[in-house]
């Protein structure tokens, strides 16, 4: 077995056993469920219940219920939609390239952050979905062939590439996460005493038995699937991006869109991954495995992404100025300017300054303020897309036609909505899932354990 | 165990250094174009080129530091020596740049000609003074040209040399520092040194991030100047750093065949052309990210950039140079057996170099020269003797220090690495 450096912190905490990591992760599924879980799920259910009503009060009356005007024809719908993509970047991330980086203290993160890809990506999709006005017909956004007439996708609209892009990546999302979980439910199953439990995780675990021979294709599915899930997670946001980058609307076509969009989605994901974990670790005591250095590194990731968007908002500021285009130029001093300004500066504080403060030490290993600023940046990255998708329209090339938007109360239901729909499926995965890789973690106990590094330093 | 660069190897160095010089000589005289464009613009192009590579090592080096990478402690020196020749690539950019600029001996960056910039002119004589508002006898500037005008505060003679030599200079001194504290190290072993340097590099990183943009606007993207796209900078970017890693990868190769660095392992060497082959990526990415929204969008202030590529006698060139970064990375370097293969890496390898210096190639000379523009031999020779020049300075850098660092903290953990 390779050995670590001395100077590496150790990744798991405590006198840890292999049988004692096992207790840790399945314990709070066998025991009943804890109270502070029945008032969380309680409130996000009755919140994901003025969601659904407000979607289909909108879908029963027509979209005209948004406040999307003839000037401002996207705005809350496209916002929520990209803010939820952006999100679900985070575990795929995690648990694809950093696998090809050999970065062990993911698999600490990996589990649940790729269950939160999945669970936003589905509030991703709602948007589209409900923007179509007849969601009875959303199927013919595939390229199905058809009995009427010359109806087909039009394959030069990124948006036909979004449904493939998001799909795919959805998939292979899906598959990554279901694969690492089979060797855990095995580990479930075989704790469990009830007949009932024991016969779904049984079946969910697949039969698994723990042979060499499965550990060995496990691995080799993991890699696989981590080296088609890595352009996944560039291409989907890419893509998303070029729905914007692609037209002549200025604030929306500029080339760098593409990387600055997925260096943002990573962005906001990490963000949603600490305001998730930092809760998780404390309500299901896994202090010793989710802790102070695994915080840290994510703030780096979150510094580190949050500087790239910096640079480019910056970049995009000065190439404006540059390009010697009027329309370009006005769209940025519009920004910062004009009647969304504040919105501007909501952005720019949220995602450029305040990732910062991570630069001090203290304030990257402080649980309390990493929780403050996951919000503040998952804030700063709504604002960033209402500033790029509402400001670049509302004052486009025709004065006569200047507009601006005002969300109704159906606008801001169905985000709230998701909001709360998106809690509710994470807390049922709290409460039944394995949240921690707890087979994967095993392999990096005797190296990157406390205990073990210990001992280690002492011979 | 110490490098020795001698002998042979010295000797093919200075070989080629021979011929570059001869190129140089030779190339100025026969440069029939006007005021040796085509000199000149090789010039830049090499200059810039193998500066780039230069670049990457520092980069490559600060990026390993700050997220605690351990693969890369057996072989940091290797990229200790590539930067080594930063000072003469800067020196180069810089030569040209002022030759432009102060002396107009050539015309490569168009807006370093004064005329541009003012709108009205007096005409006396022989005289032509310029000025910005009409007084009486001024006629219109026919050389005025709004846009650039506009950019005037940008490219003010003070600001635009501040921010060249502020690069240049800014990059000289972080690689005198690692440099320094890297053979320190190996004297003292101390943590405290490897902290240091852990820090400066994250510090490094965000230097890096900002002028590695600004450079290539200040550069290579205004040569076109009316031309602008927001992710040039990170597309140069990724070129440089692909370069880097496909010398890095040769020249282990090499080196591991003469004897040195025998604990080096094909791990590394796998590690090293999984960067190649990501970073190959990268860079397509970034080609189609920018070419695709600018073919899609169709609007004149930044098709022209590409309608000059692309319906020209560069349009072959330009297409290869994609298919070669792109597909043969793509197709090669995939499998785990290929990128631990020497024999597959060297040519590979060589392949991929060649296209990049050839992407480099294209965002010069097709500004620069525009149709009038010849390969020959000069620019052969002028590439083999920069290689030459370029090699011989690193591998002199490298015979200074110990091949392997002796107190790196994470340095057993390198020679463990086994995947």
């Amino acid at each position: 077995m390779q050995k670590e450096a001395a100077i590496r912190e150790p990744l798991i905490l405590g006198d840890k056993s292999y049988k004692d990591i096992t207790d840790d992760v399945v314990g709070p599924i066998e025991g009943p469920a804890p109270i502070g879980w029945k008032i969380m799920i309680t409130i996000s259910s009755i919140v994901a219940v003025y969601g659904v009503g407000s979607i289909l009060y909108l879908l029963g009356t027509g979209i005209g219920v948004w406040g999307l005007n003839k000037t401002v024809g996207w705005a809350w719908d496209i916002t929520n939609f990209v803010w939820w993509v952006g999100i679900g970047h985070a575990g795929t991330l995690i648990s694809a390239v950093l696998l090809l980086f050999r970065q062990k203290w993911r698999m600490a993160i990996n589990r649940s952050a790729e269950a939160m890809t999945i669970f936003a990506v589905i509030m991703a999709a709602i948007f589209p979905g409900i923007h179509m006005g007849r969601i009875w017909v959303s199927y013919w956004v595939l390229p199905l062939p058809n009995q009427f007439g010359s109806l087909w996708v039009n394959f030069n609209s990124p948006l036909l590439w979004d449904v493939f892009a998001i799909s795919t990546y959805f998939s292979v999302s899906l598959v990554f996460w279901y694969i690492g979980l089979i060797p855990d439910f095995a580990t479930i199953r075989d704790r469990m005493t009830k007949p009932l439990s024991k016969k779904i995780y049984g079946l969910l675990s697949f039969g698994w038995s723990g042979r060499a021979k499965h550990w060995n294709r496990f691995e080799e599915v993991s890699l696989v699937l981590a080296g088609i899930a890595t352009p996944l997670v560039f291409s989907v946001h890419s893509i998303v991006s070029m729905d914007f980058a692609t037209s002549i609307v200025p604030g929306w076509h500029t080339t760098i869109f593409p990387p600055y969009f997925v260096s943002g989605a990573v962005f906001s994901g990490f963000a949603m991954v600490q305001t998730l974990l930092l809760i998780m670790r404390k309500g299901m005591k896994l202090e010793n495995y989710i802790h102070v250095k695994h915080v840290e590194y994510m703030n780096i990731v979150i510094i580190v992404t949050g500087s790239i968007v910096g640079v480019a908002y910056l970049t995009e500021l000065f190439i404006s100025w540059y390009s010697g285009v009027e329309y370009e130029s006005y769209a940025f001093i519009n920004r910062f300017s004009g009647p969304y300004s504040w919105a501007y500066w909501i952005m720019m504080t949220c995602n450029v300054i305040s990732p910062q403060l991570f630069w001090f030490k203290k304030i990257r290993r402080s649980l309390i303020a990493t929780f403050v600023l996951s919000i503040v940046v998952n804030i700063g990255m709504w604002f960033e897309r209402y500033v790029i998708i509402v400001t670049s329209v509302h004052r486009d090339y025709d004065p006569s036609s200047w507009g601006e938007f005002h969300p109704t109360s159906v606008d801001v239901g169905v985000f709230i909505g998701t909001l709360g729909i998106f809690f509710t499926l994470f807390l049922g995965f709290a409460r039944f899932f394995p949240v921690l890789a707890l087979n994967e973690l095993k392999t990096i106990l005797k190296s990157s354990g406390e205990n073990f590094k210990k001992k280690q330093a002492n011979h | 165990m110490e490098f020795k660069f001698e002998g042979r190897t010295k000797l093919i160095t200075q070989i080629l250094m021979g011929i570059g010089l001869i190129a140089l000589i030779g190339g100025f005289m026969a440069d029939g174009t006007d005021h040796h464009q085509r000199w000149w613009a090789n010039l830049l192009v090499n200059g810039f080129f193998w500066f780039s590579i230069s670049l990457a090592a520092l980069f490559f080096y600060a990026l390993n530091y700050a997220v605690e990478a351990s693969w890369s402690a057996l072989i940091k020196r290797c990229f200790e020596a590539m930067w080594h020749f930063l000072p003469i690539g800067g020196g180069v950019i810089i030569v040209v740049l002022a030759a432009g600029h102060f002396f107009h001996a050539h015309h490569l960056y168009h807006w370093m000609d004064n005329s541009l910039y003012h709108e009205y002119m007096v005409v006396e004589g022989d005289t032509i003074e310029f000025m910005d508002e009409a007084t009486e006898g001024a006629v219109a500037n026919p050389n005025y040209d709004h846009i650039i005008a506009g950019k005037q505060p940008y490219f003010v003679t003070w600001f635009f040399w501040l921010r060249t030599l502020g690069y240049i200079g800014t990059f000289l001194i972080f690689a005198r520092l690692f440099r320094k504290w890297s053979l320190l190290e190996d004297e003292q072993p101390s943590l405290d040194l490897h902290y240091k340097q852990f820090k400066r590099s994250a510090v490094f990183l965000v230097v890096f991030a900002v002028f590695s943009s600004m450079l290539a606007w200040d550069w290579v993207m205004s040569i076109d100047v009316h031309w602008f796209s927001t992710l040039f900078g990170w597309y140069l970017f990724s070129g440089m750093w692909v370069s880097f890693m496909i010398m890095l990868n040769l020249g282990l190769i090499w080196l591991r065949s003469k004897g040195y660095y025998q604990e080096v392992s094909s791990s590394h060497m796998h590690d090293i052309s999984k960067w190649m082959f990501a970073i190959s990526m990268l860079w397509s990415y970034l080609w189609v990210s920018q070419f695709l929204l600018i073919w899609y969008a169709n609007i004149p202030e930044e098709v022209t950039y590409y309608t000059q590529r692309f319906f020209s006698d560069y349009q072959v060139p330009f297409l290869i140079t994609f298919f070669v970064n792109f597909a043969v990375p793509f197709y090669t370097l995939l499998p785990r057996d290929t990128k631990r293969n020497a024999n597959f890496i060297v040519p590979v390898g060589l392949l991929i170099f060649i296209g990049h210096f050839a992407d480099v190639y294209l965002l010069v000379i097709p500004g620069t020269l525009f149709d009038h523009n010849e390969f020959g031999i000069f620019e052969v020779a002028l590439f083999l003797g920069f290689l030459g020049l370029y090699l011989n300075r690193t591998l002199s850098a490298l015979s200074k220090a110990p091949l392997i660092p002796k107190n790196h903290p994470m340095l057993q953990e390198s020679k463990e690495l086994h995947y």
